[in-house]
């Protein structure tokens, strides 16, 4: 393993939510550490190698709670390997990687599998999660506690609704043992009713079955109901409806320990995008209404969402290229989530601060992750942002495995320059290779 | 006018003018329907490929009887028993079959949006003979044909469509055709059988049968389509019937000379009671026959050549006369047998 480098991140931009710094700063990057943040560049470097910033933001390195890496079981959509680099190249340095594989990640064995996996792979941190339920059926809790040794942040049956609020019950009770937040995605089966996009004027007219709101909307007060009732944490994965956002914006003034998250297509995108039977606008929960649109983005503003995260969800042509109703749910979002992001700070949705905090300090702080800030001492996981920089989303140029984005063919602006883990540069953009922070 | 259709994937996409100009080529189509020698191969030297992934017979034997009539090869492939059962993709079987150099693929399948995602794939043209509860566009045309001959306009005409509403790709495609006509349209059935979103169709919607029926010349009843799989969306077969089913008592309701009609196959006491079906005013078998002539002028438009388009209406002309008794047009209707006088 090759020494982790220094050099000087001169004159850039600093957006650090963590420590409310907003300005001009060199950050100095020593051993894998942040060495020191300056006002103003030092004049003797020496040696250092030095990466002009003018122009551009440097912030704490991304967190995404939400990813599909698809190892082990799926490795032709993605692997830990493909996933991790196109995380870095998107500016994450750590994502949390989602157990519903093949075989499910419920117990210490697999969740050390992929935490070294990750280690090897070495482009961005990997946390591994852990199912809430043997194989993610819904009847018997996994071995949490075992999970949450071998290094495990949450557990979760993404993918899957925990359909029996007895379960969930005894999921937020036990868990708090560990001190492990409870994922959930929300939806409750039966009223969905095998809808495969968002019911309305969209679903009536194309022929489709729609998935209504309350689908969503019940499960999150439910969930919210037995978070108080169990004092254990709740994590709301990929909220899409207006009725979720209000749910959690009212557990959260009643001081209950919720934390939510939202997905830049949720932001990004109606149900209209649906239209022709596309299927890289279908994913679970579905694209909404506008009136849910402009709820989450109250609700990113406001402080209700604590988190930007993708639920990327790579696919092959195999699950996609097929009848919209029988074509898998899930797109790909690492490598586009920051300029959609960045795309709210342009239209005064969000300032730039809040803008960083959804995608570094915010997801941290729902799952107690390091990361997030940039502070002397810490770890040097850090992304260089060219914030001017057009570019139109061609999935060639993904470093995912996976190609499947309602965002193809758009031009966005904003995008990682450098992407630093752990002091280690992992990703620069038009390099011709990417480096391994391990390698 | 004379512009050839590429594919017909729906109502909705076509323009009145496009509408009007099929039904006007099924009126000629009807005159040679009606003709002791019933073969006229404008379509001679042409393959159309019927791929039924869903069960039909009426749809299936009327699109082969119209593409025999007009001289083409029709073949009839189906999905029980092909590869499909043994995991091959809609795009690969749809591939597959264009490989064999079909002129036109006719597409029955169960997935809402599956004709277009093979028109997309494939370079021959593609019929949708109906998609899940999307679109079944000849259904339509014939529908509106049925109601031109007797009406000879749907300008300023109410039709009532009773049923199923939310699953069924006949009330969608109707909905486009009538409305795009000129016709107003009311969509009744229990509310559990209205998609969510109707109110933005631009038509009447009711919950009440006589509340649709008041004052409406037609009404097409439909099915319920239990086969769509679903739970529980009204009590009982028997409660059905008594708020929704069309029975002689009923009739009251509509007009004196409204029409009848249903897309078959009727449920026979559910939504219509024998003698209704049976009945002066239904126009059953009328939209059955009428079925082959939209057919055969589809797939002349799709695959024929444009130029003897009015060769073969004069000769329609002069044989089958009786075929299509088309009272009065206005601008933009039905013209039957004009267009190719010599």
């Amino acid at each position: 393993m090759s020494r982790p480098g220094s050099f000087a991140l001169v004159g850039g931009r600093l957006v650090d939510p963590a420590s409310g710094i907003d300005g001009l700063r060199t950050v100095i990057v020593e051993d894998g550490k942040i060495r020191s943040i300056e006002s103003t560049p030092p004049a003797e470097l020496g040696s250092m190698r030095t990466i002009d910033c003018a122009g551009k933001l440097i912030l704490p390195g991304l967190i995404d709670l939400h990813v599909h890496l698809r190892e082990p079981g799926e490795e032709y959509k993605e692997t830990i390997l493909s996933g991790s680099r196109a995380a870095a190249a998107g500016g994450f340095t750590a994502v949390v990687a989602m157990p519903n594989t093949k075989p499910v990640i419920d117990n210490a064995h697999l969740i050390r599998f992929v935490a070294e996996k990750a280690a090897a792979a070495g482009y961005a941190r990997v946390y591994p999660s852990g199912a809430v339920s043997k194989g993610q059926a819904g009847f018997e809790l996994a071995e949490i506690g075992d999970m949450a040794e071998a290094g495990a942040v949450c557990v979760t049956d993404d993918g899957h609704p925990i359909m029996s609020p007895a379960l969930m019950r005894r999921a937020l009770e036990y868990a708090k043992a560990f001190d492990l937040p409870v994922m959930v995605h929300e939806e409750d089966l039966s009223l969905a009713a095998g809808g495969c996009m968002n019911e309305g004027p969209t679903s009536a007219r194309l022929g489709l079955r729609g998935s209504p709101n309350v689908a969503e909307d019940a499960m999150v007060l439910r969930d919210i109901e037995l978070c108080a009732l169990t004092g254990g944490r709740l994590h709301i994965g990929h909220l899409s409806t207006a009725g979720a956002v209000r749910a959690v914006r009212e557990a959260k003034r009643r001081g209950l320990p919720v934390t939510a998250e939202v997905t830049p297509h949720h932001f990004s995108l109606t149900d209209e995008a649906v239209e022709g039977y596309d299927t890289r606008a279908k994913m679970c929960p579905p694209l909404r209404a506008q009136a849910d649109v402009e709820a989450i983005l109250e609700g990113l503003a406001d402080g209700t969402i604590d988190a930007i995260a993708t639920d990327h969800a790579p696919h092959s042509s195999v699950e996609k290229d097929v009848e919209f109703e029988k074509a898998a749910n899930g797109i790909v979002g690492l490598e586009t989530a920051l300029p959609l992001t960045l795309a709210l700070v342009r239209d005064k949705t969000i300032s730039m601060v809040r803008a960083v905090e959804l995608l570094s300090h915010g997801p941290a702080r729902c799952y107690d992750l390091p990361g997030g800030k940039v502070a002397v001492g810490a770890d040097a996981d850090l992304v260089v942002v060219d914030p001017d920089a057009s570019w139109v989303v061609d999935p060639a140029e993904f470093l995912t495995k996976g190609r499947s984005s309602p965002f193809v063919g758009w031009s966005l602006q904003g995008r990682a320059v450098y992407t630093v883990v752990g002091g280690r540069l992992v990703y620069e953009l038009g390099a011709r290779k990417m480096e391994s922070y391990e390698s | 006018m004379t512009r050839p259709l590429r594919h017909l994937l729906g109502i909705e996409p076509l323009a009145r003018s496009e509408i009007e100009r099929i039904l006007e080529v099924a009126t000629s189509m009807k005159g040679r329907l009606r003709q002791e020698v019933k073969k006229f191969p404008t379509l001679r030297g042409k393959v159309v490929i019927n791929c039924f992934f869903e069960n039909s017979t009426r749809t299936r034997s009327s699109f082969e009887i119209a593409a025999k009539i007009l001289g083409a090869d029709a073949v009839n492939w189906s999905s029980a028993g092909s590869s499909v059962s043994k995991g091959e993709s809609l795009i690969d079987t749809a591939k597959n079959l264009e490989a064999m150099r079909p002129d036109v693929l006719v597409v029955r399948h169960a997935a809402a949006g599956a004709a277009e995602l093979i028109a997309s794939r494939v370079g021959c043209s593609v019929v949708n003979a109906g998609d899940g509860a999307h679109e079944h566009p000849t259904q339509a045309l014939l529908d509106s044909f049925t109601l031109l001959e007797r009406w000879g306009s749907l300008e300023g005409r109410t039709v009532a469509i009773v049923g199923d509403i939310r699953r069924s790709r006949v009330a969608r495609s109707n909905l486009h055709c009538l409305q795009k006509l000129g016709a107003n349209v009311r969509l009744c059935g229990p509310p559990t059988m209205l998609p969510v979103g109707v109110e933005t169709f631009g038509c009447e919607v009711e919950t009440n049968l006589r509340a649709a029926l008041e004052g409406a010349d037609a009404v097409i009843m439909l099915r319920i389509q239990a086969e769509r799989g679903d739970d529980s969306l009204f009590p009982s077969a028997r409660e059905y019937s008594k708020f929704y089913g069309l029975s002689p008592s009923k009739l009251g309701w509509l007009k004196e000379d409204a029409l009848i009609l249903h897309p078959g196959p009727i449920n026979r006491g559910v939504e219509l009671e024998p003698e209704v079906a049976d009945g002066p005013r239904s126009v059953i078998l009328d939209q059955v026959e009428n079925g082959v002539a939209v057919r055969m002028a589809v797939l002349q438009l799709i695959a024929g050549d444009p130029a003897d388009l009015g060769q073969e209406e004069a000769a329609a002309g002069e044989g089958g006369a009786q075929g299509a008794p088309h009272r009065g047009t206005s601008a933009g209707q039905v013209q039957p047998r004009e267009g190719g006088s010599p």
